[in-house]
Parts: structure tokens; C-alpha cells; sequence
């Protein structure tokens, strides 16, 4: 039973919610405000980063359980984001060299 | 290390325990989620690769529907709500919640699922095939692996909820349970980013 008590309470989950749903309010709407389309995108990826780290702390108690287990996500996680940077990076870089632009 | 310790106290019981002192199963499913980090790392990369080279229509700004999917990605991240709530039932012995939750959770996928299905359709009668230009095909293979592994997780929720039904789950039981969510919620996590990468930048 006490094995319980190191995760979130009912309480802290509940919250979580609201948080993550108002953050999808926030992003829904700032994709609609014409004020926002030139800060879109980091405004956009910083609110997703957010509702990922609340999800995988929180619901999937990486916050509370052994470090072993952060660092066997993290580290993927870390590759697969250099993954995606990197062909993005490649692709894009060499649009750019082969048309000048 | 509270938590350390009494999960190996935990894991020892059930005859699972690392010499690390952890779930052998836990962190073969950490191991598990961690490889699906670069699998759907590689298909949102190639999205983003292709993302506006599409020679002919429909593209994306003029068939995305971003209320629908707002509301797919609230039903969704609810899903995950309820499956937090299902196992800290089963932790706590309240199977009558713990077999609530479950299946609000499997419904909430389902509807999710149906979502899909009604959008998938859409798109095609709007002219977007798999292979109508590079818009459909990478955005199919994206959003419909992670259709699949909704599937996956939706048929292992009412695996457990069957399970419970029938009395063969309890607090003994629990990391069954948590196991599912962490897969549940891993799906959960990779449509936030889908959503905002897909749906939201366009």
C-alpha cells in the first residue's frame, strides 16, 4: 500500500487534467488569432513540450518511480529528436544548396 | 528511494525482479516505449520531409478539420485521465472503479478510433488517397500507425476488463495494469505531438 503513496493522488491527477485541456484551448486558439501566426510555431511546440512532459511525469510516473526507467525513455527519446532534427536539417539544408535559395 | 525500495519488495514477491531491484517487466516495457521513440521519430520525420513538396491537391490546409480533431485530441488525453484513475483503483482493491475506469478508458479509445475511421473517409471521398501525392502518404502512415496502436491498446484495455470481469484481476495483479497504461499513455503523448505537428502547423 505504501507502494501507492509514492505515485500522484486522485487530486494531482484530476488537475493534470484541466491543465492539459486548457493547454489544447490555448493552442487551438492561438492557431486561430491572426496575431499569432508569425510566433506560431515555437508558441506552438513549447505548449505541446509542455502537455508531453505533464503526461509522461505525471500519468506515466516518471516523476515518482526509479531514474533507471527515465533513463531508458529519455534516451531514446533524445535520439529519436536528433533524428528528426537531423533529416530536417539534411533535407532542407540541401534544398536550400541545390536551388540557392 | 522510498519507491526503490518498495518496488523491489514488490518485484522480489512476484518473482520478477531485476538485480537491479526492478520490475523485469516494467523495464523491458520502458525498453519497449523507448524503441517506439525512434519509430515514430522516423515517420514524423519523414511528414516533415515532404511536409509542402505535394505537386497536386488536396493539401493540407484545405482538408484538415482542426475543431474535429480538437476534439479527438480531448477525447483522447480524458482517456488517459480514466486510465490513471483505473489503476490507482486496482492499486487500492476497488475493483468496481477499477473496472469502470477500464472500460471508460476502452470507450474512449473506441470513439477515438471511430474518429478516425470518419476522417480517414472523409479525406478519401475529398480525393486524399494513400497515394494521391506525398501530403496522403505520409500523413496516412503517420496517423495510421498510431490508429493501430490505439487499436492494439483498445483490445488489450477489454482484455483486462474481461479479466476483471471474471475476477482474475485484483491488487496482486496491479502492474498488469500499469503496464497497459504506460503503453496507453505513451499513445497519448505521440498524438499531442501529431496533433501539433500535423493538425496545428500546417
Amino acid at each position: 500500500m505504501a507502494e501507492h503513496q509514492a505515485h500522484a493522488t486522485t487530486g494531482t491527477y484530476l488537475r493534470i487534467a484541466a491543465i492539459l485541456v486548457m493547454i489544447t484551448l490555448l493552442e487551438v486558439g492561438v492557431f486561430y488569432v491572426p496575431a499569432f501566426q508569425s510566433v506560431l510555431v515555437p508558441v506552438l511546440l513549447v505548449l505541446s513540450a509542455i502537455k508531453f512532459a505533464l503526461v509522461v511525469m505525471f500519468y506515466m510516473h516518471l516523476k515518482f518511480d526509479n531514474k533507471f526507467f527515465s533513463l531508458l525513455f529519455g534516451g531514446p527519446l533524445l535520439l529519436g529528436f536528433l533524428v528528426v532534427v537531423s533529416l530536417l536539417f539534411l533535407f532542407y539544408g540541401g534544398v536550400r544548396l541545390r536551388t540557392g535559395m | 528511494m522510498r519507491y526503490d525500495t518498495q518496488e523491489h519488495a514488490a518485484a522480489v514477491a512476484h518473482g520478477h525482479a531485476t538485480t537491479m531491484g526492478l520490475d523485469s517487466r516494467k523495464m523491458a516495457f520502458w525498453a519497449f516505449i523507448g524503441s517506439e521513440c525512434l519509430l515514430f521519430g522516423s515517420l514524423i520525420s519523414t511528414y516533415l520531409i515532404y511536409k509542402g513538396r505535394s505537386l497536386t491537391g488536396p493539401y493540407p490546409h484545405e482538408i484538415l478539420n482542426i475543431p474535429f480533431t480538437s476534439f479527438s485530441t480531448f477525447d483522447l488525453l480524458m482517456s488517459s485521465l480514466a486510465m490513471v484513475l483505473a489503476l490507482a483503483a486496482v492499486q487500492r482493491g476497488d475493483m468496481k472503479q477499477g473496472k469502470l475506469w477500464l472500460l471508460v478508458t476502452a470507450l474512449l479509445g473506441m470513439v477515438f478510433l471511430g474518429g478516425q475511421v470518419w476522417e480517414f473517409s472523409h479525406f478519401y471521398h475529398e480525393g486524399l488517397g494513400l497515394t494521391t501525392n506525398l501530403f496522403g502518404s505520409t500523413f496516412y502512415v503517420l496517423t495510421g500507425t498510431h490508429g493501430a496502436h490505439v487499436t492494439v491498446g483498445v483490445i488489450w484495455l477489454l482484455t483486462l476488463w474481461v479479466q476483471a470481469l471474471r475476477g482474475k484481476l485484483g491488487p496482486a495483479n496491479a502492474m498488469t495494469v500499469e503496464i497497459t497504461g504506460l503503453y496507453w499513455h505513451f499513445v497519448d503523448v505521440v498524438w499531442i505531438i501529431i496533433f501539433t505537428v500535423v493538425y496545428l502547423i500546417q
